[in-house]
């Protein structure tokens, strides 16, 4: 069956898409369907246009919100913005759905064409554990399985004739019990780090945080499909970098200059101390605006890059943010050094467009 | 969509009628309420449509519905319910939820249909809007047809920009008397008072009376000549009535604002109307409908439906509490002088002097009131403590939303102001031939939220094309009084002109 309004929807994706009506191509807005996963807020593209009105700049007018905190608590990154439309429909009633973020990888992975993660050391990195699989009888006490006691000393009263059912009383005897078995399996860990920097200098404004935060996002979810226990880092830097919690990395900006080299410097000593490359599967994450302080410094990144952290990682991906004062040049420095390599990957964001195409460039090797 | 089938199955039948007995018992008083049920690829486009399959095509539309289709396939959110305010009003069912869900969704739609139905500010609405919709439709169609879809397209694009421009007060007051007929008789040169005796006249007309009655009567003689004769804030309705519009433009404007102003009312009701709606729904399904084997299933909606996030004013969930809040309070006689008065915190607490008005009171109250007076009204201190209300704002310096207070009437000010107009800055049409060169003046009445300034001087551009000549907007920018003003070529900002 054919729906009447499929017209209208492909004449608005032709406006998204820049085919007709150039003048409405500005209001384009890369709206997100915002979902929820436990504490998580998960973000789906819908792209959108906003056509100009009379209305009231947003940040300026505020709103009266419901709920616990006190006054300067921050609310969550998704809220606050958009909100405010009222739908014309009446009672347009939208239930929010928890969505297994298993689900969401697929999706993500079916629209980007991502292959399957092969993670490496899996002959490697063998650990054993405990598998409860059988029954025997005999063991410990505190392993008895009183179901399958209960159902033994029920079969034996009955083969004996003893079970009277207008009595049904089963009495379990020593020879009755059953216990919990296990064996020793031995388990391939996966286990993989995701080490997020990002450049705090001035130049990164709120937009190229969103950028970072969507991209980081996406990338937690897929490669959280592929490991069992992914641990996340969190490095800020501008002149000197240190490590911070999730919640300091997207809300934290500083002024001051960009010395890309030292975020480098303490990545590779989280690598050396905490997750040795024969253990773990470890993924730095770059992103900047790509203005780094000098030459020199740049020189040093690639010299710590080439002797320490590429033989160690699986994937060392940057991303270079697109900001008001343009795109700096680190990025065709890492190109011309160290962008041949087979575990590098390197990306350009322009705007929010961008991200998809960029996950696909950073994830779409499947080291 | 499939032809209109008024047939539920039969156990949505059953669950049709005994739903609607308990709510006429209750005392609803609805119009007779047509169900539907569809998939969700229909209910999405129908929801898309604003509820009106047949409405007028727009790209617009396309963009709501693949929105809705998205979030479904992801499983993000789907459509409960959707009703239409119509005489008899349309509901639609979503073929996939459970029969619990249905009977719960039946309850919540004679709760809008009795809304609908009785509040004042619906009496003016079409009931006929089904039919007025469709014949919109057939109309733009039409126009499409003769002078090609994408010239028509462009211009609805322009008029929608404008959409918001119309008196969200006008169907209830009448803003200006028909002048025409009085002006014949005014007078055109001040006489002063009549005497016959000569030497009374400069008495009862001192000098300087006779010139200054002359000066004002030139100054009201002034006024009446000026369009529009005073402030008009339909700018919709002014340009059509003034604008150089071809007959096909004009047709289309008109259609704009007709459906402007039939969804204006749902906007204003918004928290009272979802929180009577799902009054309705939890008194109906928790004292009549409910079997045991559904509580659960419901309590889960039903909580869902309620849910809030810090940053987002749930409506149903502040509406349902304040209209619970109210019947309780005139139950125990918790309004009035005395109770006012009362400084006791624990008298107030235990007050009760159980006159059990509360169930006639919510009655009264969804007939006469709207969100704007509905929350003037009964938003209480205690209310806003209970529910934890707070206003929120930007801080620049942390580049992050946050909480700024809990303050009392600080959250009934911002909540008061939100509402107000309809969330709409305030915009008058002020003269329409300004410095007598046909230019068109708009002033924005600033209540300390600028314009979205790139918006505004896109939307100013829109609103020449309608009006031909260069036209004017008076406003506020950063504490500044500023005209913006766009000539069909460029924009131009400076400061006010008196």
């Amino acid at each position: 069956m054919s729906l009447r309004i499929k017209q209208d929807q492909a004449r608005f994706r032709d406006i998204v898409r820049g085919r007709i009506k150039a003048n409405l191509k500005k209001y384009v807005q890369k709206g997100e369907l915002i979902g929820k996963k436990g504490k998580d807020f998960i973000t789906i593209p819908v792209p959108s246009v906003d056509l100009p009105h009379f209305r009231f700049g947003q940040r300026q007018q505020g709103g009266v919100g419901q709920g616990e905190g006190a006054a300067g608590d921050p609310l969550s990154p998704a809220e606050g913005e958009g909100g405010g439309k009222a739908g014309e429909g009446e009672g347009q009633h939208l239930l929010e759905v928890d969505v297994p973020l298993d689900e969401l990888a697929d999706i993500l992975g079916e629209e980007l064409q991502l292959p399957r993660i092969e993670p490496r050391g899996k002959d490697r990195i063998v650990a054993t554990r405990s598998r409860y699989t059988g029954i025997a009888s005999s063991g410990p006490e505190s392993l008895r399985h009183f179901k399958r006691t209960y159902k033994q000393a029920l079969r034996r009263h009955i083969a004996t004739g003893s079970y009277d059912h207008l009595r049904p009383m089963v009495v379990p005897v020593r020879e009755d019990r059953r216990y919990r078995t296990w064996k020793e399996v031995p388990l391939p860990e996966t286990n993989a780090v995701v080490i997020y920097m990002m450049d705090v200098s001035g130049s990164m404004g709120d937009d190229q945080k969103e950028i970072v935060r969507i991209e980081s996002f996406w990338i937690d979810t897929w490669l959280r499909k592929h490991y069992k226990g992914l641990e996340t880092r969190y490095i800020i830097h501008d002149a000197v970098a240190r490590e911070v919690d999730r919640d300091t990395f997207f809300h934290t900006r500083e002024s001051g200059g960009t010395m890309i080299s030292s975020a480098y410097e303490l990545c590779k000593t989280l690598i050396d101390s905490e997750y040795g490359p024969s253990a773990w599967n470890v993924y730095p994450f770059h992103f900047s605006d790509g203005d780094n302080w000098s030459a020199d410094d740049t020189r040093l990144c690639v010299e710590i890059l080439r002797s320490s952290i590429l033989p160690a990682v699986n994937l060392f991906c940057y991303g270079q943010v697109e900001s008001p004062y343009g795109s700096g040049q680190f990025i065709k420095d890492l190109k011309e050094s160290v962008g041949g390599g087979e575990n590098v990957a390197l990306s350009e964001i322009a705007d929010k467009d961008a991200i998809y195409a960029s996950i696909k460039t950073f994830l779409g090797r499947g080291p | 969509m499939s032809a209109k089938s008024t047939d539920l199955p039969g156990h949505l039948y059953d669950i049709r009628r005994d739903v609607e007995r308990y709510a006429r018992e209750y005392g609803l008083d609805f119009y007779e309420t047509i169900f539907e049920v569809l998939g969700f690829d229909e209910i999405n486009m129908v929801a898309a449509y604003g509820g009106f399959p047949t409405r007028y095509p727009h790209w617009r539309f396309g963009m709501e519905y693949e929105r809705l289709s998205k979030g479904y396939e992801y499983g993000l959110s789907k459509i409960y319910e959707l009703v239409i305010n119509n005489d008899p009003s349309y509901a639609y069912l979503l073929s996939s939820n459970m029969d619990v869900d249905q009977k719960l969704v039946m309850a919540h739609v004679f709760g809008h249909v009795d809304f609908f139905k009785n509040n004042f500010m619906f009496r003016h609405t079409d009931r006929k809007m089904m039919d007025r919709m469709a014949n919109h439709g057939t109309r733009v169609r039409r126009h499409q047809d003769e002078l090609g879809a994408e010239k028509v397209e462009d211009f609805i694009d322009r008029c929608l920009s404008l959409e918001n421009l119309i008196d969200y007060q006008s169907p209830y007051v009448r803003r200006h008397a028909d002048t025409r007929t009085r002006a014949d008789q005014e007078e055109t040169v001040a006489k002063g008072f009549k005497t016959d005796r000569e030497y009374m006249r400069s008495y009862l007309n001192p000098p300087g009376y006779l010139e200054g009655r002359q000066k004002t009567l030139e100054e009201s003689q002034a006024k009446a000549k000026k369009v529009p004769e005073s402030p008009e804030r339909d700018v919709l309705q002014f340009l059509l009535e003034h604008a150089p519009l071809e007959r096909w433009e004009h047709d289309i404007l008109g259609i704009i604002r007709d459906e402007s102003y039939y969804f204006a009312p749902q906007g204003q009701t918004k928290i009272m109307n979802e929180g009577w709606a799902t009054y309705w729904h939890s008194t109906i399904m928790t004292q009549k409908a409910l079997t045991a084997s559904e509580i659960v299933d419901y309590a889960d909606h039903h909580s869902g439906t309620l849910a809030t996030r810090p940053g987002q004013l749930n409506p149903y969930k502040l509406g349902v509490e304040l209209w619970r809040d109210i019947e309780d309070r005139w139950n125990k006689g918790r309004f009035g002088k005395e109770y006012d008065e009362c400084d006791s915190f624990e008298e107030r607490r235990r007050w009760d002097r159980r006159l059990g008005l509360g169930r006639e009171k919510i009655f009264e109250i969804r007939k006469h009131y709207n969100d704007v007076t509905f929350i003037d009204e009964f938003l209480t201190l205690e209310f806003c403590v209970d529910q934890k209300l707070f206003t929120f704002g930007y801080n620049e310096k942390h580049q992050r939303w946050e909480i700024l207070q809990r303050d009392f009437r600080k959250v009934k000010e911002k909540l008061l102001q939100m509402l107000t107009n309809f969330g709409q800055p305030i915009i008058t049409v002020d003269d329409g031939n300004h410095d007598n060169r046909g230019e068109l003046l708009l002033s924005h009445a600033h209540d300390g939220v600028d314009l979205k300034a790139d918006y505004a001087r896109d939307t100013l551009r829109n609103l020449q094309t309608l009006w031909r000549r260069p036209v004017i907007l008076k406003t506020e920018v950063e504490g500044r009084k500023v005209d913006l003003r766009f000539d069909g070529r460029e924009h131009t900002q400076g400061p006010a002109k008196k």
